[in-house]
């Protein structure tokens, strides 16, 4: 009985304890980052390296959820317990900076930190692929024109698309609409390729929705991050695979690229623009953080700085494509203004 | 036998008749239990291979990443290299604020020093004459070794000027390569280090610099993306253990409260059997949904951090909690009755008869149900992917309220890395950690009850 009593008596102080540390918290230290899981491997290695630099502050936190998950976080509201900083690898929506504004988020500050470019690989095993465009929309597209006829997708190799292709059966994994991916792949991929393959007269709207709407049986969409897609292709391996430079640039031993339009993906194709499938990463700051939760605009300097971002610094070497110094200066320069993105400037 | 008994004139023939048919009926009797045996033999068979394949498997691949390659270089603490002003002495009448800010400066300044060109420097003696380029040079060791030499300096900075021999530890890239986890035949435009790194690591390694050493850094450092091959399990494990801790805390009274009311106070009504009917429910839901309604609730209504602790451990005792309700009041009914009718005969209360005499006797079964109810809740993931545990946290956790992550999820980002060839092992390496900690906390709960029980 003297036992339990003690031991009762033990456990409610701690709980009170723990209460009360609860209800004391008041100040959050640390930076809290989430987003595009294209931008984490290059988010945690600067949030390291700054934790190291900057002994007085904490290391930021870095969370994943890709970069809608991120932005819709982000713009749940001012607050500890909302995130600081949102990685994303598109631009941010008019809708997302609305969204934002009514949860009384209204200064958000726009940081563009380099380039990244999307790449067709499959396994090392396979043959080669010189992918257009117009081949993948073929793949992919729920109806296809033929003879000036929209007809349901008949092709399942490769080869019937293009003579040039190798005989394989078609099967791709694609981001899903969670990810920045998606969308890129659908501009530079999709869109140019639908195109190409000339669709019948029909007007924009019904245009753009035939070109994008893709079909199922062939077509994994992947929410999970480049690993899933990894695993898809080790399971079948005579799928394609969507990924992001710096990943495949980590597995080569594993993968093989596709060349499109006659190009292999490399940091120098990306970086002159060769390359055709590349978009700028992005994180946005809420401004309204600034101050309150210390070192996030030493965190913004750090990740512009010239050894982290710039040429030859760490994040190249991590994989992703720097943009010119006068454009780091630009963006480092308008957010020292505290220039806040408005939906009028998308 | 009702035909022996009806007829007694025909009895010699048809006892004959008889024992012959049970013979037979005995025979396929025996037959029936031995298919019996035989198929739990082999269910418990398969059961056990199953185990014996997933364990084989985890501890085949996660074994060799407690060993990684590591190396000693002789390191000479350059000052042309190192620009340092003297470390700022604290002066009289300077107060602890201002030295402490003018120690940061001094710290700061000498982190900005090219620390880089001092590692490489020194893998470069190590092989004289292959004349290495700087990047050629650093890719053999992690990249985290000019924060541990600016931390030795920075600890003691006589040693600028000098040379002391420093362990480091080989990049994740190095360790892949030296172990054959990456197939060394591959061109060099398909390796992730250089031909002339990889020539050197495989010098070092013929010569013995490079040896295999246990890497107790899994267990003390942090998680790390800039420097894969330092990352370490110390951030998950004390920000699972802060979670445990709040479960115990709170999911142990108030599971034991409402079993012992639900149990020995409450009226016998239609809205005890529906709590009754409520917590079985609760105990079949899945784990996802309380991180949702952690997410909702605790985060977005009660404002509390992101990624603490504190949250994962609420949030993991709606989870537990049922199970502790459950197995203690299962324990409370297996008290026998007459104790409470003698403790009541002799004139306890209520209160008393449960206090001194029933509750002691539920002890090993509550404590039973906590530790399995920990154990659950120590492997559970979902519902902290929802509560931004499952982010990037290189810090150890301090208090319960500061961000972190837990063992389970570390296991989950380190199966998305995408350093695959070094974070298969590594991911392996985490489970068997975690499956570790459930074994000794299942082990402790076997201990602890057949203790107590024989205590009675």
């Amino acid at each position: 009985m003297k036992f339990a009593s003690y031991a009762s008596a033990a456990v409610l102080l701690v709980a009170g304890a723990l209460v009360a540390t609860g209800a004391q918290a008041q100040s959050r230290d640390t930076i809290q980052i989430a987003g595009s899981s294209t931008v984490l491997p290059f988010a945690s290695i600067v949030a390291e390296e700054f934790g190291n630099a900057f002994p007085e502050y904490n290391t930021p936190v870095v969370g994943s959820g890709g970069s809608s998950g991120g932005l819709r976080q982000f713009c749940e509201g001012v607050g500890e317990s909302t995130i600081d900083i949102a990685n994303a690898s598109r631009r941010i929506r008019a809708s997302e900076i609305e969204a934002c504004a009514e949860a009384g988020v209204k200064d958000i500050r726009e940081i563009r930190i380099g380039y990244d470019g999307i790449v067709f690989a499959a396994d090392a095993s396979k043959a080669d692929f010189a992918l257009e465009p117009v081949h993948v929309y073929k793949a992919i597209a729920a109806e296809v024109p033929v003879d000036g006829e929209m007809v349901a997708n008949p092709y399942t190799n490769w080869n019937e698309i293009d003579a040039s292709l190798p005989d394989q059966a078609i099967s791709l994994a694609i981001p899903a609409s969670n990810h920045g991916t998606r969308e890129v792949f659908e501009e530079k991929v999709v869109l140019p390729g639908c195109e190409e393959a000339g669709l019948p007269e029909m007007d924009e709207d019904a245009m753009e929705a035939s070109c994008l709407t893709f079909r199922q049986d062939v077509v994994v969409e992947i929410a999970g991050d480049y690993t899933e897609t990894l695993a898809r292709l080790q399971s079948n391996a005579d799928t394609i695979g969507v990924f992001g430079l710096s990943f495949y640039d980590q597995n080569r031993d594993t993968l093989k690229v596709a060349t499109v339009s006659g190009v292999t993906p490399s940091l120098e194709t990306v970086a002159s623009g060769e390359y055709p499938v590349s978009r700028p990463l992005f994180f946005y700051v809420k401004g309204e953080h600034i101050g309150v939760i210390p070192g996030i605009e030493d965190y913004v300097a750090f990740f512009l700085s010239d050894a982290i971002a710039g040429n030859g610094g760490t994040l190249e070497d991590a994989g992703m494509i720097p943009a010119p110094d006068a454009e780091r200066e630009a963006v480092m320069a308008a957010f020292d203004e505290g220039k806040a993105i408005m939906a009028s400037d998308l | 036998m009702t035909d022996t008994t009806a007829s007694p004139g025909t009895g010699t023939v048809s006892a004959e008749e008889n024992r012959a048919r049970i013979r037979k009926g005995l025979a396929r009797r025996h037959r029936q239990e031995a298919i019996f045996r035989g198929m739990g033999v082999a269910a418990i068979a398969a059961a056990l291979g199953f185990v014996a394949i997933l364990f084989g498997m985890i501890i085949f691949k996660g074994a060799p990443a407690f060993w990684q390659a590591t190396l000693t270089a002789e390191v000479y603490f350059d000052p042309e290299v190192i620009e340092s002003d003297p470390r700022p002495v604290q002066q009289e009448g300077q107060s602890p604020a201002d030295y402490r800010a003018e120690l940061l400066r001094w710290e700061r300044a000498v982190t900005l020093s090219n620390w880089n060109a001092v590692v490489a420097d020194s893998i470069r003696k190590l092989a004289p004459d292959m004349e290495l380029e700087r990047k050629d040079a650093l890719e053999l060791v992690t990249s985290s070794v000019r924060y541990k030499l600016r931390d030795m300096f920075v600890e003691n900075p006589d040693l600028l000027g000098q040379t002391v021999s420093v362990s480091m530890l080989g990049s994740a890239n190095t360790d892949v390569w030296l172990k054959g986890n990456i197939d060394r035949s591959l061109a060099d435009d398909r390796q992730q280090l250089s031909a002339a790194t990889r020539e050197l690591a495989d010098r070092l390694a013929e010569e013995g610099v490079i040896r295999s050493a246990f890497a107790w850094h899994i267990f003390t450092n942090v998680d790390s993306r800039s420097a894969p091959a330092s990352a370490g399990l110390a951030g998950a494990f004390v920000g699972s253990l802060y979670m445990m801790l709040v479960v115990i805390a709170l999911a142990v009274p108030i599971g034991v409260a409402s079993a012992v009311y639900l149990e020995e106070f409450a009226p016998k009504n239609r809205l005890t059997d529906l709590i009754e009917v409520n917590i079985n429910n609760l105990a079949a839901v899945p784990s996802i949904v309380f991180g949702l309604l952690g997410a909702a609730v605790f985060i977005n209504y009660f404002k509390l951090p992101l990624s603490a602790p504190l949250v994962g451990g609420m949030v993991l005792t709606l989870m537990t909690l049922p199970t502790i309700i459950i197995a203690t009041r299962s324990s409370l009914r297996a008290v026998p009755p007459s104790l409470r009718q003698a403790a009541l005969g002799l004139g306890a209360s209520q209160t008393q008869t449960v206090f001194h005499h029933v509750l002691p006797l539920t002890f090993p079964g509550i404590l039973t149900a906590t530790i399995i109810g920990v154990a659950q809740a120590l492997g559970e993931t979902a519902p902290l992917l929802l509560i931004g545990m499952n982010a990037f946290v290189a810090n150890v956790p301090a208090t319960p309220m500061d961000q972190a992550t837990a063992l389970p999820v570390q296991i989950y980002l380190w199966q998305g890395n995408e350093n695959r060839n070094f974070f298969e092992a590594r991911t392996s390496a985490a489970i068997m950690v975690l499956l570790g900690l459930m074994i000794m906390l299942n082990a402790l709960a076997i201990f602890l009850r057949t203790r107590l029980e024989k205590r009675q």
